[in-house]
């Protein structure tokens, strides 16, 4: 006879509870990067957004006018030419390959940080996988998250993608450059992004003509 | 498809804890507000247990719903919508339940060292 249940024609096993967090490993790897950032005295910025809204033309031009030491952790499933883009301003950068992956975790960056080995007090910028999804759920022991949008891609794109939108410390709309080219209204953008980030910073910004780029630096330097 | 990483996670949680003891039951909590999706997990579930001491487990799934705090009008209401807008109108709310992404328990098959005599 069963002695969990008393019935007569099974027996049970032992159930044993876990209570485990599914993200306990990557949380764990993520605090002990961010406790490590923090004793070089390196900040951590996690760019998160789709593919094409212009993250690594911002970075190019960033990593060239922040006037901090800056190093570049690249993100993507295949190629190495945003990491070759990033060396070419003449600044390091390591490329993270995921393969099928959608986005990067702790262990990844944690290997990158390692080949990168960033100077004390230098900016870190980690480009994630274009995906307005995964990369939402992952802490990669950032300093702090940047969500882009770009006017090319549609207003309600924040109601769209709410759970990655949210986690975003900043928020950069940029390609303003082509807003007379196109029907983009940035109120009702403002108005989908309040709905699901009701507090970050909102800068407008043209990565390609420098429009905007001086509240970003301004945010950046500002941050402890 | 971050279903298949978290998916994998969860094998590994579990082999590391159990090591090769045969498991038939994993159950899951995977709040309506965690940003998971769960019919993804069950599909992923079954490619990464293959070969593994998992490989053939019943998994059970726990969908807590949400439940949030408006933190300019107080009021604490239900909610299973990714954009968590307060009756008042307000977007700035604090999710207390909902999110949770936990391994619950595990059943493994009745072992001589477990018998009681």
């Amino acid at each position: 006879m069963c002695a969990t249940c008393g019935c007569e024609d099974h027996s049970h096993g032992t159930v044993i509870n876990l209570e485990e967090r599914l993200l306990a490993r990557n949380d764990h790897l993520a605090a002990h990067v961010r406790e490590w950032l923090a004793g070089i005295d390196v900040r951590a910025y996690n760019l998160m957004s789709s593919p094409g809204s212009g993250k690594t033309t911002l970075l190019e031009r960033t990593v060239r006018e922040l006037g901090v030491p800056c190093s570049v952790i690249e993100g993507d499933q295949e190629t190495a030419f945003d990491a070759d883009r990033i060396r070419a301003t003449g600044v390091p950068a390591v490329q993270v390959n995921t393969g099928a992956g959608c986005h990067l975790d702790a262990v990844m960056v944690r290997k990158a940080l390692a080949e990168l080995d960033p100077v004390a007090g230098s900016v870190v910028f980690v480009e994630n996988v274009g995906n307005l999804v995964c990369p939402a759920l992952f802490d990669l022991g950032e300093t702090g998250r940047v969500v882009i949008l770009s006017v090319t891609e549609g207003e309600d794109k924040p109601l769209k993608y709410p759970h990655l939108v949210r986690t975003g410390d900043v928020v950069l709309l940029n390609k303003v450059d082509l807003l007379p080219y196109l029907d983009f209204s940035v109120d009702r953008f403002l108005r989908c992004l309040r709905q699901v980030n009701p507090h970050a910073p909102v800068f407008q910004v043209s990565a390609r003509t420098g429009d905007g780029l001086a509240d970003w630096y301004d945010w950046l330097s500002l941050l402890p | 498809m971050h279903e298949l990483s978290l998916t994998q996670g969860v094998v590994e949680a579990i082999t590391a804890r159990l090591g090769s003891r045969r498991v038939v039951m994993v159950r899951l909590e995977i709040g309506k507000l965690s940003g998971v999706v769960v019919d993804s997990v069950r599909f992923c579930f079954d490619l990464v247990v293959a070969g593994t001491s998992v490989a053939g487990a019943r998994l059970e799934i726990v969908e807590p719903g949400g439940r949030a705090r408006c933190r300019d009008c107080a009021v604490e209401f239900a909610t299973d919508d990714p954009i968590l807008l307060c009756p008042c109108g307000s977007s700035d709310v604090e999710v207390l339940v909902g999110t949770e992404l936990l391994i619950k328990a595990v059943e493994v098959e009745p072992d001589v060292r477990d018998v009681r005599v």
